[in-house]
C-alpha cells in the first residue's frame, strides 16, 4: 500500500490536519486523509507535526483525554476473589442451603446428646449420622432444587465427576460436625461413618434411577420410620447401629457405589425424575 | 478482541449436515414427543416452527443430547448420538439455550457466563476473553457486573445466549430466545442470528414467523412429532394464498403448510 505515484501532502497541510485548522477547506481535509492511508511517509510527517506539539494541539489531545477518562469505568471491575471463583467449581449456591440443614441436624443432635446423655438408649448423634448428609446430597443433582439443572446436564463437564464433587463438599461440612460429636460420646468413629457413607453413596446409586432428590428423601424418611422413631419411643436399642452391623454397612456402601459407577450415565441426561 | 484461530478450527469438515436425523423418535415422560423425524440442516440459521406441543422443545433436548433418542438414527457434527457416543468432546461444540433457563440470581452475568464457559470445558486461560466476547456480542457490557436478579426479562434471555455461544459452538440450539425481547432488541437480535449463521448450524424455535422470515434461511415446521416442511423462507411465503389464515404472507404460507398436513 505504500506505493504512492501521487503528489505527496505539503508540511503545511500535514500540519493543519493534525490541529484540525479551520483553514483548510474540507476537500483539502479528506484528500490528505486519504493520502495518509497510503503513504508511509506522510504518516511519518503526520507522526513528527504530533510530537513536535503546538499549543491547539496539544489542547485537542487534552480534551480527547479528559473526556476518554469521564467515561472508562472508575475501578477494574470488582469482580469475586480467585477463591470464590475456585469453590464455585466444586459447590453451586443452591446447595448450600441444604447443606447448612444438614449440618444443623448433626449440631442439634450433639447438643442434645451432650445436655441429656442418658435420654435415649443410643447416642443421638449416631441415629442422625446416616441422614445428615442426605439433605445436602439431594441438592447435588435435581432438576427441582437446581435452577441451573438443564444448562449444567447439557454441559460437557456434567456426569459423576460434578456430582462428587458435590457430594464431597457436602461430606467436608457434615463429617466434622459428626466426628466431634462422636469423639465426645467416645464412640467407634467407623460406627457412624459407615452408616454415613452408606447412605450417601445409596442415596446416589439409587438416585441414578429415581432421581437423587427422590431417592434421598426416600432413604432419609425410611430410616426416620423404621431406626429414629423407634428408638425414640424407647422401644429399644436399634440392631443396624452396633458394632456387629459393620460389615453390613461396608457391603452395602460397596454395593452403591458399583451401582453409581455403572449408572453414571443418567448424570449426563435430562430425567423426568430428576 | 481478536481471537486466535486453532489448527482444529480450520480444518476440513468431515461431515456433510451439521444435524442428520432420519426416523428419529424421542420420548418426553411418557409421550412419544418426536416420532418418526427426518431432518438435515447444515450451516446457517434454521427456524424451527411449529405449533405448541408439535416437539419442539424435545427435538431441541435431543439435539443438545439431554434426551436420548428412543429410536432411529440421529448424527450431530458427524457424531453418532446412538448408544454410546463420546458426549464430552462433542457436547464442548455445543452451545443450548433452554426455553425455561434457570440462573443463580446473585451471580453477576460476568460470572454466570464465566460458570458456564468452566463447564462447558473451556480452556482457562481463554475463559476471561471468551466471556467478554460473549457478553459483548449480546450487548450486555454495560450490565456484565450486575446482578442476574436485576436484569429484566429481555436481559437474562440475552445473558442466556451469552453462556450459549460463549465456547464459540459449531452447533447452537436455541429454544424460544426471542421471548421477553423487546423490537428493538429483536431487531439486534436478529443481526447476530445472522452474524452466528455464517460460519455454524443454529436452530432456532420460535412463535413468532416474522423472526423466521427476517433472520432465517432455511425453515423446518413441525406438527405431531414429524417435519411436515423444510425450505426456504420464500417456499413458505409461496405456499400461502390468499385465503389462508394470518396477517402476513409469512402466516400465512404457515397456515397453508400446517393445514395441509393436517388434511392429509
Amino acid at each position: 500500500m505504500t506505493d504512492n505515484t501521487g503528489a505527496h501532502a505539503s508540511r503545511a497541510a500535514i500540519a493543519a490536519y493534525a490541529t484540525g485548522d479551520p483553514a483548510l477547506p474540507a476537500a483539502a481535509e479528506w484528500a490528505v486523509e486519504a493520502h495518509l492511508e497510503t503513504c508511509a511517509d506522510c504518516r511519518t510527517h503526520l507522526a513528527d507535526a504530533v510530537r513536535i506539539g503546538d499549543p491547539t494541539l496539544d489542547s485537542a489531545l487534552r480534551r480527547v483525554w479528559t473526556e476518554l477518562d469521564a467515561r472508562a469505568p472508575r475501578t477494574p471491575a470488582p469482580g469475586r476473589p480467585a477463591w470464590s471463583r475456585w469453590a464455585r467449581t466444586w459447590a453451586p449456591p443452591t446447595l448450600a442451603p441444604r447443606l447448612t440443614t444438614g449440618v444443623l441436624v448433626a449440631l442439634v443432635a450433639f447438643l442434645v446428646d451432650l445436655i441429656a446423655p442418658e435420654h435415649t438408649p443410643t447416642p443421638l448423634v449416631l441415629l442422625v449420622a446416616p441422614v445428615a448428609p442426605l439433605f445436602g446430597v439431594a441438592a447435588a443433582w435435581s432438576r427441582r432444587l437446581d435452577p441451573l439443572h438443564e444448562l449444567t446436564a447439557s454441559t460437557p463437564r456434567a456426569g459423576l465427576a460434578v456430582v462428587l464433587r458435590r457430594t464431597a463438599v457436602v461430606l467436608a461440612a457434615v463429617i466434622p460436625v459428626l466426628a466431634v460429636a462422636g469423639a465426645f460420646t467416645g464412640l467407634n468413629p467407623a460406627l457412624w461413618l459407615l452408616p454415613c457413607l452408606a447412605f450417601t453413596t445409596g442415596a446416589l446409586a439409587l438416585g441414578t434411577v429415581f432421581g437423587v432428590d427422590r431417592a434421598a428423601l426416600g432413604l432419609g424418611l425410611l430410616w426416620t420410620a423404621l431406626v429414629i422413631a423407634p428408638t425414640l419411643m424407647n422401644l429399644g436399642a436399634p440392631q443396624p447401629l452396633r458394632q456387629a452391623g459393620l460389615p453390613g454397612w461396608a457391603i452395602a456402601a460397596a454395593v452403591a457405589a458399583v451401582v453409581l459407577t455403572a449408572r453414571a450415565r443418567s448424570f449426563t441426561a435430562l430425567s423426568d425424575k430428576n | 478482541m481478536v481471537r486466535a484461530v486453532n489448527p482444529t478450527e480450520s480444518a476440513p469438515t468431515r461431515y456433510a449436515w451439521e444435524v442428520q436425523a432420519s426416523g428419529l423418535r424421542v420420548r418426553a415422560g411418557k409421550r412419544m414427543a418426536v416420532d418418526g423425524l427426518d431432518l438435515r440442516l447444515g450451516t446457517g440459521v434454521h427456524g424451527l416452527l411449529g405449533p405448541n406441543g408439535a416437539g419442539k422443545t424435545t427435538l431441541i433436548r435431543a439435539l443438545a443430547t439431554v434426551l436420548h433418542p428412543a429410536g432411529g438414527n440421529l448424527e450431530l457434527l458427524g457424531v453418532p448420538v446412538n448408544g454410546r457416543p463420546d458426549l464430552r468432546a462433542l457436547r464442548r461444540r455445543l452451545g443450548y439455550l433452554p426455553q425455561e433457563f434457570g440462573y443463580y440470581p446473585k451471580f453477576t452475568v460476568r460470572e454466570f457466563v464465566e460458570y458456564m464457559a468452566w463447564l462447558k470445558e473451556v480452556d482457562k486461560q481463554d475463559i476471561p476473553g471468551a466471556v467478554q466476547r460473549a457478553i459483548e456480542r449480546v450487548g450486555l457490557a454495560d450490565r456484565a457486573e450486575d446482578r442476574m436478579k436485576t436484569l429484566s426479562g429481555g436481559m437474562l434471555r440475552r445473558a442466556g445466549i451469552a453462556q450459549a455461544v460463549v465456547n464459540d459452538p459449531d452447533l447452537l440450539l436455541l429454544d424460544e430466545p426471542t421471548v421477553g425481547l423487546d423490537p428493538a432488541q429483536r431487531l439486534e437480535f436478529r443481526a447476530l442470528l445472522r452474524a452466528l449463521g455464517e460460519r455454524s448450524c443454529v436452530l432456532v424455535s420460535t412463535h413468532l414467523v416474522e423472526d423466521v422470515a427476517a433472520a432465517c434461511s432455511r425453515v423446518v415446521l413441525m406438527a405431531s412429532g414429524r417435519s411436515v416442511f423444510q425450505g426456504t423462507p420464500d417456499e413458505v411465503v409461496a405456499a400461502g394464498g390468499t385465503d389462508d389464515v394470518g396477517d402476513s404472507p409469512m402466516e400465512r404460507g404457515y397456515s397453508a403448510l400446517l393445514a395441509a398436513e393436517v388434511t392429509r
